[in-house]
């Protein structure tokens, strides 16, 4: 045999995950000069992740990206497999087996618990699910959020805690003209919400989300960010902080937010509250929540490693809709290690390894199931450019005969799997488009499996 | 809107705003590289990807530095895109160093 990669003896590549960390894996792959089978396999019908499930419908420049993706999977030398899901249409080994390697890029759509009393109450939800039952996604389509409440409180610090926030306070006119579910964009146009409290256990240098988002609502028409001058005081290791490589948006937020300060108290609008060094500690109500106990928190220890801990003092508010938006996790693969802890793969420069620290030979991770969900759609783009460099990298030595696309196809056939490929995709995307056009949407997206396979085949 | 690089990224050319561009909106000259405005999406992920802090949002320009948009986008005209990061140039660390960086 000889090394992978030549025109008699392709490189065969499969992805698992089709959201932005499996598409630049595909295109580095393509890019890297040698001869490549790439297949591409998503779980759902249709392809992008969380382009499509998590970056918000009135942010379409951001969603823009996917025609990018679209570019990609043009390439002959790659096939889109939609509708298989690994771990339940065929197993770990059974794709080890006909592949030289696997890219696993199945992203971080679980999400972390606060951990705290009356969470489980009615009214309490994952940031998540909520940003993925405004998006369309098919799990949380039949998801109800209670929007005759008029308070909600929005805990976390990152871009989704925004989102989230911005799209219960965004003029019911501005989302009409977006891709928002129409289930979603009906109950908001009801909701009743009118004050609106985003929490956060850190202070705004340790603040995860960037400055565009930040700046965004302020611009909400009817609403005023409020956010008082004590909640901006620096100790002296968050004004180091504002000077270190790993803090680069936080001098621009601070700025956003100070200007936020500066605003009257109370000039009439709608209040948004913006808290810092605050952590939940409890929820309760009967028989749905009702209010949330917050605790404040002091952050001690070194600039860039400062942690937050209680002080005692204690802040009660009314809730009537808690949204957590405060981490992601992956889901296991059955068959692959898992870090319980960081709730991604565990790997070393891109390769699986066990628990022991052994490599899974030909086995890779990329993006949020790699490095946890950190980052913005381009930071999966350098991610798989790493990931692709340590897969080419070892090259020599996953050589071996694989049936590859020809197997995966038989398999599939065998067992009667329903396979959408990006020709089936790009039906279903034009009779979304033809849905929206009717009410002035750029998209009405299907948001049940069924449909989006009658769709496919329409 | 659109990003905009400015006045630092001059003889380092560590291009790894490049990688972590998801849209290829990157344009590259001997010693420095420039944003497409009618190709960014506004993503941010350069920003915190340059080593010398040379990329900022154009909301956040400065009055002293509105030039750097007319700069880019006729630049990002007459060089070829830049897709895949390139060896940093050898001035590279010194200019680093220059910058306080």
């Amino acid at each position: 045999m000889a090394i992978p990669g030549t025109e008699s003896h392709p490189l065969r590549v499969a992805i698992v995950g089709s959201g932005p960390g499996g598409f630049y894996a595909a295109e580095a792959l393509l890019e890297s000069g040698l001869q490549v089978e790439i297949d591409l396999i998503e779980r759902l019908p249709v392809p992008y992740g969380l382009v499509r499930f998590g970056v918000a419908p009135d942010h379409a420049k951001l969603k823009s990206v996917t025609a990018v993706f679209a570019r990609i999977a043009e390439d002959p030398r790659l096939r889109f497999f939609g509708n298989v899901e690994v771990g339940h249409d065929l197993s770990v080994q059974q794709l080890g087996a006909l592949y030289h390697a696997v890219v696993v890029a199945t992203g971080a759509a679980g999400d972390r618990r606060l951990g705290i009393a009356g969470e489980h109450l009615p009214g309490v939800h994952a940031a998540g699910d909520f940003v993925g039952w405004y998006n369309g996604r098919p799990e949380c389509a039949d998801l109800e959020f209670d929007l005759d409440q008029e308070v909600a409180v929005v805990i976390g610090q990152g871009n989704v805690a925004i989102d989230v926030c911005r799209i219960l306070a965004s003029p019911i006119d501005a989302l009409r003209r977006t891709d928002i579910a129409a289930h979603a964009l009906d109950a908001l146009a009801r909701s009743r919400v009118r004050e609106i409290h985003l929490v956060g256990r850190r202070g705004p240098v340790q603040a995860k989300f960037t400055p565009k988002e930040l700046r965004e609502l302020g611009a909400l028409p009817g609403w005023q960010p409020r956010v008082t001058p004590d909640a901006l005081q620096l100790n002296v290791a968050s004004q180091t902080e504002l000077t270190l490589p790993g803090f680069v948006h936080a001098a621009r937020n601070l700025d956003i937010l100070r200007g936020f300060a500066q605003s009257p108290a109370d000039d009439g609008r709608r209040p948004l509250h913006l808290h810092f060094h605050r952590a939940p500690v409890a929820l309760s109500g009967e028989p749905r929540v009702e209010r949330i106990e917050l605790e404040a928190q002091a952050l001690s220890g070194d600039a860039g490693a400062q942690s937050a801990t209680p002080t005692g003092e204690r802040l009660s508010l009314p809730a009537g809709l808690v949204l957590r938006s405060v981490g992601y996790r992956g889901t296991p693969l059955p068959g692959l290690p898992f870090d319980l802890v960081r709730g991604a793969l565990p790997h070393r420069d891109g390769r699986l390894v066990d628990t022991a620290g052994k490599v899974l030979c030909g086995w890779y991770a990329t993006g949020w199931i790699k490095r946890g969900p950190s980052g913005v759609i381009g930071t999966n783009r350098a991610d798989s450019v790493d990931t692709v460099a340590t897969l080419l990298a070892d090259v020599a030595a996953l050589d071996a005969v694989k049936a590859g696309r020809a197997g995966l196809c038989a398999l599939l056939a065998a067992g009667g799997q329903r396979v959408v490929d990006f020709t089936g995709w790009k039906v279903i995307e034009r009779a979304e488009i033809e849905r929206g056009r009717r009410d002035g949407k750029p998209a009405e997206k299907f948001v049940r499996i069924d449909d989006m396979l009658a769709a496919a085949t329409a | 809107m659109t990003h905009v690089v400015t006045d630092n990224c001059r003889g380092c050319r560590y291009t790894d705003c490049v990688a972590s561009c998801p849209v290829a909106c990157f344009h590259v000259n001997e010693v420095r590289v420039y944003i497409n405005p009618e190709v960014c999406i506004d993503c941010s992920a350069c920003i915190p990807a340059c080593p010398v802090g040379a990329i900022v949002e154009e909301f956040d320009l400065p009055d002293d530095q509105q030039h750097w948009m007319r700069i880019n986008a006729e630049a990002a005209q007459r060089y070829p895109v830049i897709r895949a990061r390139l060896a940093p140039l050898d001035s590279a660390e010194a200019r680093r160093r220059q910058l306080g960086r």
